[in-house]
């Protein structure tokens, strides 16, 4: 079969089951948007490319199978960057496919050229220039192998021009990359890990992303109840358990609820599954459940010991692991220990006033939220406190259901997650929630959400402020406010009408949530602007570097800390 | 006088790898090093298997961390293997060290 780099590309995205692909066009990717003319592919025209890879982020993100995106050389790589790293840190399957220029112009300074292999190495799984078209039959099924298998990752092929304008004979296509199985444990490992669970007396499981990624939500729930053993989630996790479950414990870490870090200060077993332990989980790593013996699995071999030596490390994919342990495990009764757990929820709760006082109190409107989307809503959000509200008081009901930049703490990323997500899972209600800050990082693929008219509905928590830097100065920098305040803002209502999406600002002297809610009945996009306390923290806080014991509990207290 | 560098009480590892012979692998490998803030003494790196493969030695300081630095280096997709090479120690380096210095001290070398 005779055909070009280009469309031998296409050809292999069809393969792989790519029916959506987000991008912009450029000079040095030409030759292939040439090629997706007529194709089975959608090509969705984001307004800049780190939107195209954040749009792509959260196909992947909620479907948890490898997304593509698109970008031309030079500038259009490097715009890529952000998503790419954020792709990294969280671990999220994503194939950037860059336009670069001809290879006798490579190394020339030539117009839009930029070292993109150099750029991304340091930020990808793995990442490959290709040099010729017949490397594409490799290439592409590989790196969407890659992708998806073991701990997921980006992947970027950089495509000279020439490469994409090559005429090649082609003869039998490869088979499509898919995700390799991990390596079973062996049954020795998965004994010792039992027996530790049935020696231990307090138990705590600590669920990061990966129980997510591996699809092991509903068994590491059933091995809760089995081992009577409460569980904490990373904001990764969140989902993973549903939060009205008795043995659930929220987030741990630097915005815990009280009760939650201090029962990790009580246990004597911590039982870590596709977490790593971060520090903005485990506060001062010496002191992080310093009374716990730690059995740990992960998909990656580099994670185990990386931060904490465990007595017991076993790697391999969670689901198999746990589905392993539960065949082995008996059920048994701690009856202290889930009652200690309750104990310290129900005398630890966050503190806010109520709803009837305050309604636009933001973990109101957190919890509102909860009430007011459907079950199977799916939400997004930007970086900053409304970020860590959502995570404290949204009640997230499934893997899935809550999209967040985690590891890279990108603001920008709400928006194109939400849309997305969106394409990902027509019919789903999406709604993201941004602060006034971050919505402005990616604020131009309003024009995108009004072409496709999705149903997102973009919350912006508004208080004139970068809020957690803001935060961040009264408490540990005696107030001196810098470069934390806007001196002025827009009209976020206004700037969605001439966008061409519907837009409103709450009234908080009017029934707002009643206002909320009629608003996100209404279908297709909307943005609505919600005034908050200026002053509102996200409580507790655990300062940057200390145990996770000596949490900011209260403003008062906070501000006698600085 | 012996190279400070190359002291061989100095407790230090040598890592060899087998990786896949491209442009880019070794960039992969001192990157690595360096995002990760490793420490990496020195680096030897021949083709083998007619060009197709590499193999590299690396020397690095003992430290707690060397173990991390092998499972990262393993997670490559460009290294096929890794292995520590117990029977090298930096004295192997210093020998290559003293070849450089020698050549270049001869004026009949360009």
């Amino acid at each position: 079969m005779k055909t070009t780099g280009a469309k031998l590309l296409r050809t292999l995205l069809e393969r792989q089951g790519i029916r959506t692909i987000p991008g912009i066009p450029g000079g040095a990717i030409l030759p292939f948007y040439d090629a997706l003319h007529g194709s089975a592919i959608r090509h969705v025209l984001a307004r800049h490319e780190q939107g195209a890879g954040f749009i792509a982020q959260g196909m992947a993100r909620a479907t948890g199978r490898a997304a593509a995106c698109l970008a031309t050389s030079g500038p259009g790589a490097t715009n890529l960057l952000t998503a790419i790293a954020d792709a990294r840190l969280d671990s999220v399957p994503l194939v950037a496919i860059t336009g670069q220029v001809s290879q006798a112009l490579i190394g020339t300074d030539a117009f839009q050229e930029v070292d993109t292999y150099g750029l991304t190495l340091p930020i990808t799984k793995h990442n490959f220039l290709v040099r010729s078209a017949s490397e594409l039959l490799e290439t592409v099924p590989l790196a969407f192998q890659m992708a998806e298998s073991g701990r997921p990752g980006p992947v970027v092929i950089d495509v000279p021009k020439d490469v994409q304008n090559e005429e090649i004979d082609v003869g039998l296509l490869p088979e499509p990359g898919r995700a390799t199985e991990a390596d079973p444990c062996s049954e020795n490992e998965i004994g010792a890990l039992a027996r530790q669970l049935m020696a231990a007396r307090r138990p705590v499981l600590y669920l990061g992303g990966g129980v997510i990624s591996s699809g092991a939500a509903g068994l590491a729930c059933s091995l809760a109840h089995r081992l009577s053993a409460p569980a904490v989630c990373t904001l990764m996790a969140l989902g993973a358990m549903p939060p009205s479950d008795p043995l659930f414990m929220g987030m741990l870490g630097m915005h815990a609820a009280e009760g939650t870090n201090l029962l990790l200060e009580e246990a004597d077993f911590l039982f870590a599954i596709g977490s790593r332990f971060d520090d903005r989980a485990t506060g001062r790593v010496a002191d992080f459940c310093p009374r716990a013996t730690v059995a740990h699995i992960d998909i990656d071999r580099a994670e185990i010991g990386k931060i904490r030596r465990p007595f017991l490390g076993l790697v391999g994919d969670a689901a198999p692991i746990l589905g392993r342990l539960l065949e082995r495990l008996p059920a048994q009764d701690r009856p202290g220990w889930p009652a200690r757990a309750a104990e310290l929820r129900s005398t630890h709760p966050l503190r806010h006033p109520p709803r009837e006082e305050e309604p636009l109190h933001p973990l109101n409107v957190c919890r509102f939220l909860g009430e007011a989307l459907p079950p199977d809503a799916i939400v997004t959000t930007d970086v900053g406190q409304h970020q860590m509200w959502v995570a404290q008081a949204y009640p997230v009901r499934r893997p899935r259901g809550l999209l967040t930049s985690g590891g890279l703490g990108t603001m920008g990323f709400g928006l194109p997650a939400a849309i997305g997500a969106s394409l990902a899972m027509p019919g789903r209600r999406v709604a993201c929630v941004s602060g006034d800050g971050s919505i402005l990082m990616n604020i131009q693929e309003l024009a995108t959400l009004a072409e496709l008219d999705l149903p997102v509905a973009v919350l912006v928590f508004n208080n004139a402020q970068l809020g957690l830097v803001r935060q961040q100065q009264e408490l540990f920098y005696s107030r001196r406010y810098e470069a934390s305040r806007f001196g002025s803002a827009p009209d976020f209502a206004a700037l969605a009408r001439a966008f061409g999406v519907r837009g409103a600002r709450l009234d908080p002297d009017g029934d707002p949530l009643a206002e909320l809610a009629a608003i996100l009945a209404s279908p297709g996009p909307c943005v609505i602007d919600i005034p908050i306390h200026e002053a509102a923290n996200v409580l507790p806080m655990v300062p940057p570097g200390a145990a996770n014991r000596n949490m900011i509990v209260e403003s008062e207290t906070a501000s006698s800390h600085a | 006088m012996p190279d400070p560098i190359f002291n061989p009480k100095a407790p230090a590892s040598v890592i060899e790898l087998l990786v896949r012979n491209h442009p880019g692998t070794m960039s992969h490998i001192t990157g690595l090093f360096s995002r990760r803030a490793f420490n990496l003494e020195s680096i030897v790196c021949v083709p083998v298997d007619g060009g197709a493969t590499s193999r590299i030695l690396l020397l690095v300081p003992d430290e707690p961390r060397l173990e991390q630095v092998e499972r990262q280096l393993e997670k490559l997709y460009d290294v096929l293997e890794l292995r520590l090479r117990r029977d090298l120690g930096p004295e192997f380096f210093a020998g290559i060290a003293g070849l450089m210095r020698q050549e270049a001290l001869d004026p009949n070398i360009s």
